[in-house]
């Protein structure tokens, strides 16, 4: 089975908001219609997205730490809300686990967006209908595209590659590589809902140096100056190794 | 959670109507037993039945102002497999038809008797039909209450409480109006339906009481750890990455103080029960005229009961919007 996935690295993310742009662009010019926005340049402007970027601030000054984190619906799993739905409108594709609303069907109940813990399904004011993230399913199998732009549109605006886009159930796929080697882990792993989508956590590169280290171990005396010079008839360097 | 209007009446009124027409037919099956003196002619219980149609009726039309496409309403009975939303869908019209037929085979006075028990009680079909409306009736309940109790992230409502006082609620109100529209209809039974509706009550204060207590005790399972899954006791969200609001910052946040909250609390716990026991006392030691007022103050309780019952509810995606910036 494939579970297509993105996997959003946070040690990368500068929060540009690229993404976010890009997804609105691709996804307001599809075929299923546009993402429609309330008072875009009045003063509470609003309206419907895929995705959002988020920042959060870890700690307390001045030991803070700036986290952007963007946030679409992660394709769980084990969606939750997909079995609510009343209408079948709702549903996770057996083919590659994306998870998809389909606005034909959509009654605009919202009981979805109640049974989503993660808070990322957005009804569409204009259109009375539910939407939500769709891993850009009308561009990752166009084959007029090329294999390059046969990505999500998120992924591809993303100037950091902060965001990896494959199949998780494939091992060795460049997601589950960096699921695997750089911690990726799950959002709110107490719900059982196994989100698709991973974060790669942010990770500090540190030297670790221990005291003696810093002392040079050959010189107990600290006394400083130039080695005693070889006599020429010593053996030198070049006589004990290759270079 | 934001209270919405269509919901709050949707259940309230259909909760009402179910209780209504579980009290016409308590009263029948007592009579059929002669627990109670049989009613003369079709009028009370096809009236009743009419009555529980309205609130059952108003319900529905209610529920219809929550759906942003209303027109499709019928694909949501689709999916009774997995979802209660689509089984309430499926219970609540099959109710309604169940009602009306009762109502009309008691107005018609079509009663062909379909079998009779060792102690002579003829099992007409009304009996039957009443005996099909009852199981409807709490299964709609069931249903009802599962839409929310199904919820296992809004902990406040995943509780078999909830279904509990769907029923309590619902029944204590409907008993409430059956004795208020005994007062005019069927004098005789005014004080069996008021007695009823008393206990009824008290039990369901119970349930709240309950519900409210184990929900103040609730811890959230949810954490800003656990929302973006960094370990640090200090997490404040900076931005939740637009101003003007979405759908997320209007549909899980009712923007109400906590002592508003509060007061709803007081309000609905006085409303829907303190002063509809008593005037259902009062009631019951003859003063018939205080039943209508007890289904009025009761049914504005209930408004207020279901209010707080939604704003209370603390949705783990609230995690992810808590700064406007
Ligand atoms: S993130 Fe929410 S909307 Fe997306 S699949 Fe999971 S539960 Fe459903
Ligand atoms: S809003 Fe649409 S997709 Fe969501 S549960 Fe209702 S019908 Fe299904």
């Amino acid at each position: 089975m494939t579970q297509l996935a993105l996997v959003i690295d946070l040690n990368v993310c500068v929060g540009c908001q690229a993404c976010v742009t890009n997804c609105k662009e691709w996804n307001t010019s599809g075929e299923a219609g546009p993402m429609v926005d309330q008072n875009p340049y009045g003063k509470d402007p609003t309206g419907t997205f895929f995705n959002r970027v988020q920042t959060f601030e870890v700690g307390e000054f001045p030991n803070t730490e700036t986290v952007h984190f963007p946030k679409s619906c992660l394709h769980c799993e084990d969606p939750p809300c997909v079995p609510v739905c009343p209408t079948g409108a709702s549903y996770k594709r057996q083919e590659d686990g994306i998870v998809l609303v389909d606005y034909d069907k959509c009654i605009g109940c919202k009981y979805c967006s109640w049974a989503c813990p993660y808070g990322v399904r957005e009804f569409d004011e204009a259109q009375k209908i539910m939407k939500k993230c769709t891993l850009c399913v009308d561009r990752i199998y166009d084959a007029k595209m090329t294999a390059e732009e046969r990505r999500p549109a998120c992924v591809r605006a993303c100037p950091t590659s902060a965001r990896l886009f494959g199949d998780i159930h494939d091992p060795e796929s460049e997601v589950s590589h960096a699921i695997r080697e750089a911690g990726g882990y799950q959002l709110m792993p107490e719900w059982g809902t196994s989100p698709a989508n991973h974060y790669l956590p942010r990770r500090k590169t540190r030297l670790r140096i221990r005291e003696d280290e810093l002392e040079r171990a050959d010189n107990p005396l600290k006394i400083d100056g130039q080695l005693p010079k070889p006599g020429k008839a010593e053996p030198s360097l070049d006589d004990v190794t290759s270079w | 959670m934001l209270p919405a209007f269509s919901v709050i009446f949707l259940t309230t009124l259909i909760g009402v109507g179910q209780g209504l027409f579980l009290a016409l037919f308590t009263a029948q099956s007592y009579a059929l037993f002669d627990l109670l003196p049989k009613q003369d002619g079709p009028s009370f219980y096809a009236y009743g039945s009419a009555v529980a149609l309205l609130f059952l009726l108003g319900g529905l039309v209610a529920s219809f102002f929550h759906l942003g496409r209303p027109e499709r309403a019928w694909r949501s009975a689709t999916q009774w497999r997995t979802s209660w939303l689509s089984r309430e869908v499926i219970v609540l019209p099959a109710f309604i038809g169940t009602v009306f037929l009762y109502g009309v085979a008691h107005l018609l006075e079509w009663k062909p008797v379909l079998a009779t028990l060792p102690g002579g009680a003829a099992i007409d079909a009304t009996v039957v039909l009443g005996a099909i409306g009852t199981l409807l009736a709490f299964a709609l309940y069931l249903c009802t209450g599962m839409i929310y109790a199904c919820l296992r992230f809004l902990r406040e409502w995943h509780t078999p409480l909830t279904v509990i006082n769907y029923v309590l609620l619902g029944g204590a109100s409907g008993f409430t109006l059956a004795a208020a529209f005994a007062a005019l209809a069927a004098p005789d039974l005014e004080r069996f339906f008021a007695g009823w509706a008393l206990i009824i009550l008290l039990l369901g204060f119970v349930g709240r009481v309950a519900a409210l207590i184990r929900n103040r005790r609730l811890k959230p399972k949810s954490t800003p750890q656990s929302a973006i899954g960094i370990k640090h006791p200090r997490i404040v969200q900076a931005t939740q990455g637009f101003m003007g609001g979405s759908f997320n910052t209007r549909e899980f946040f009712h923007d109400r103080s906590r002592g508003l909250l509060r007061s709803i609390k007081w309000l609905f716990l006085a409303g829907a029960f303190a002063v509809p026991a008593l005037l259902l006392a009062a009631g019951l030691s003859g003063a018939a005229e205080f039943l209508a007022a007890a289904f009025v103050v009761q049914y504005l309780g209930l408004i207020a009961e279901r209010w707080f019952f939604f704003a209370e509810a603390n949705h783990p995606q609230n995690l992810y919007y808590q700064s406007v910036a």
